[in-house]
């Protein structure tokens, strides 16, 4: 059973004055079938805990350690990590002019697998999932993020989250910017994936109304740069009514 | 990516509307002629040169590079039906496009010795390309090629310059009413190689012209695209594409006289660039004059640049001297190889250096497929991605 480790992490992005820590020393241990939720106000570092597990290069480790499945995550290149089974669905996706969605889809997809899908069972395999997150066909000939809007981007990361299979998905505030639709519609597809049970997910929130659609194991709450409480569900009906202002001053 | 311009390029423009002030003028009222001697030697403060190491023009623009050794040889295949002439300096059909702009073209045309001329008769429709083929074999040269496309005939002509030379060249082509004409010339010198060209076309009632100059080889390669109308309802498409490498210089001018009206004109030039001093310049004149009614025009200059000490200047200019035109525009934009995108491509699992190869050719690829020949496109595709592994080795 696939198992991510994050023990004590520390990591520092580079300030105008130096260095600046934002991750002080985060403990957690997400496994293969589990959905945690981490909420926290804005600032507390929950963004840069998901960037840090993909190893986008503004984020420097300074000390402890991650592993999945023993394997050293922090000492692997980003598309090593992915290919190890980290996955990222961004709060921001990229968009990368002249790419064509299918064309991308497809190498990554190869890139993951270690071949390349056999054409036929590939297209119909695409054509499917876009079809369950309510996605135009079309849309596969679209350059990748160009032009999207706030749903589709997100529903194109969530496209990918069910093609590429990973055993620890990572959802940035993939609720952010959706409307109840676009919501309930990217939530099925997160749930799908996680009904096979194969994968771990790490939901990354602001706020509580992505979790009436997903609903977690285990909730944590972060603040300054730490997971300050954790807790199941009922942790997350605590936070909708008292808000976040009592970790505040016990994070800083 | 605008946000993201690398130390040390420009990306300037200007768009001037009429009026009494006109302090670019000069640009457009630069002197014409076949004549070397009516221009002097530049020192490279003149705006047409301010960007060019004349110091590595191996003398073209001084009068002391003379045509030797062995030098270039010029080879054209043509499928039937098409005229394949060598002529002599006096031939009527030579410079009816227009003259040279500056001196190292009005020394190509004082200097040549024999001119090709290339002819469609009217009404032809040609099934294959002609093919011109400019192997240069380590001289000094001075060239001059004519394509003449009858009335309604339909064209495409393959420009493939190869080898080494020290080449200063006069491209015209005279495109017949309702004619249609496509011309590739590819730059892909050895990295010695010193190559400084007037391509001028005049494009005739109801014709379209379509350029697509593509550079990737030579020290130097400074190319002056030209167009000018020659009745209302002309069609001009200038593409162009580009990968400067280390030390390499490549310039190209480009210049769309809208002087007729009811004439279109669109512009784009994509340009990667990698090493210590790889140096792009981009030139975008527009001038819409007076009598150019219901022009509709817009141009664009895109560079990548991938890694640092490359140089880019982007400098678009559109004067318009009427009001009652369809459309103008351009944009420029300079940018750094995207750091976010190659991140987000690797999360998915694709390696570095594939993922900077779908960057780049997604770059080029809107480019590349206005080209309309695949056996090209591919070889372009080819030639970029051989580029980009001497990048990442």
């Amino acid at each position: 059973m696939a198992t991510l480790e994050i023990h004590d992490l520390h990591v520092s992005v580079e300030a105008e004055n130096g260095p600046r820590e934002i991750l002080r020393g985060v403990d957690l241990t997400v496994k293969q079938g589990e959905t945690h939720a981490i909420m926290g106000p804005n600032g507390s570092g929950k963004s840069t805990l998901a960037y840090s597990l993909a190893g986008h290069p503004k984020y420097t480790v300074t000390g402890g350690t991650v592993t999945l499945d023993g394997e050293d995550v922090l000492a692997m290149s980003v598309d090593e990590r992915a290919r190890a089974g980290v996955f990222l669905a961004m709060q921001y996706p990229v968009e990368v002019p002249g790419v064509s969605v299918s064309n991308f889809l497809r190498t990554s997809a190869t890139a993951i697998r270690g071949e390349a899908p056999k054409l036929r069972t590939w297209v119909k395999e695409v054509k499917e999932a876009m079809e369950r997150l309510n996605m135009d066909p079309a849309f596969a000939e679209r350059n990748v993020n160009e032009g999207f809007s706030g749903g589709e981007k997100k529903r194109h990361e969530i496209l990918q989250l069910e093609l590429l299979k990973p055993k620890i998905a990572i959802l940035d505030e993939t609720d952010s910017g959706l409307d109840v639709d676009a919501l309930r519609q990217v939530s099925e597809g997160v749930n799908r994936v996680r009904e096979t049970g194969e994968v771990g997910t790490l939901l990354i929130t602001h706020y509580t109304r992505i979790l009436r659609y997903i609903e977690p194991d285990f909730v944590h709450v972060f603040s300054g740069g730490r997971i300050v409480e954790s807790g199941g569900a009922e942790l997350a009906d605590k936070l909708e009514n008292e808000g976040y202002e009592a970790y505040q001053t016990k994070g800083a | 990516m605008a946000d993201n311009t690398p130390a040390g390029s420009t990306t300037d423009g200007a768009i001037q509307v009429g009026g009494a002030q006109q302090p670019i003028e000069s640009r457009y009222s630069a002197r014409e002629s076949f004549d070397v001697a009516d221009f002097p030697v530049p020192h490279g403060r003149e705006e047409e040169w301010r960007f060019t190491p004349l110091e590595r023009l191996r003398g073209l623009h001084d009068g002391t590079a003379v045509a030797g050794g062995a030098g270039v040889k010029v080879e054209v295949s043509a499928p039937a039906g098409v005229t394949v002439e060598t002529v002599g300096r006096d031939d009527a059909r030579l410079g009816r496009a227009g003259a040279p702009v500056d001196r190292v073209a009005a020394q190509a045309y004082s200097s040549f010795e024999k001119a090709s001329v290339v002819s469609i008769p009217k009404e032809t429709v040609l099934s294959e390309p002609v093919r011109i083929s400019v192997q240069g074999e380590g001289g000094v040269a001075f060239g001059h090629q004519v394509v003449e496309v009858g009335a309604f005939a339909e064209a495409v002509v393959v420009l493939d310059h190869t080898g080494d030379a020290t080449l200063a060249a006069n491209v015209e082509y005279l495109i017949g009413d309702g004619a249609k004409l496509t011309v590739v010339s590819v730059q892909d010198w050895d990295a010695t190689a010193v190559h400084a060209a007037q391509h001028t076309a005049l494009v005739g009632r109801d014709a379209s012209f379509k350029s697509v100059i593509v550079t990737f080889g030579g020290d130097l390669v400074r190319i002056h695209p030209r167009v000018v109308y020659g009745a209302p309802g002309g069609d001009a498409e200038l593409y162009g594409l580009y990968f400067t490498d280390e030390g390499q210089h490549q310039e190209h001018r480009l210049f769309v006289d809208h002087d007729t009206p009811h004439c279109r004109s669109n512009v784009a030039y994509k340009g990667a660039l990698q090493g210590e001093n790889a140096h792009a310049v981009w030139i975008g004149d527009v001038l819409i004059r007076a009598a150019a009614e219901g022009t509709d025009t817009y141009e664009l200059n895109r560079n990548l640049v991938l890694t640092d000490g490359a140089r880019v200047d982007s400098v678009p200019n559109l004067e318009i001297e009427t009001g009652e035109i369809a459309g103008a525009g351009h944009a420029s934009a300079t940018g750094r190889f995207d750091d976010e995108q190659l991140f987000y491509l690797m999360a998915r699992g694709i390696p570095e250096h594939e993922a900077r190869r779908l960057v780049v050719r997604g770059f080029f690829a809107e480019l590349v497929q206005q080209i309309g020949i695949p056996e090209l496109e591919e070889r372009l595709i080819a030639k970029i991605e051989a580029e980009l592994e001497a990048s990442v080795a």
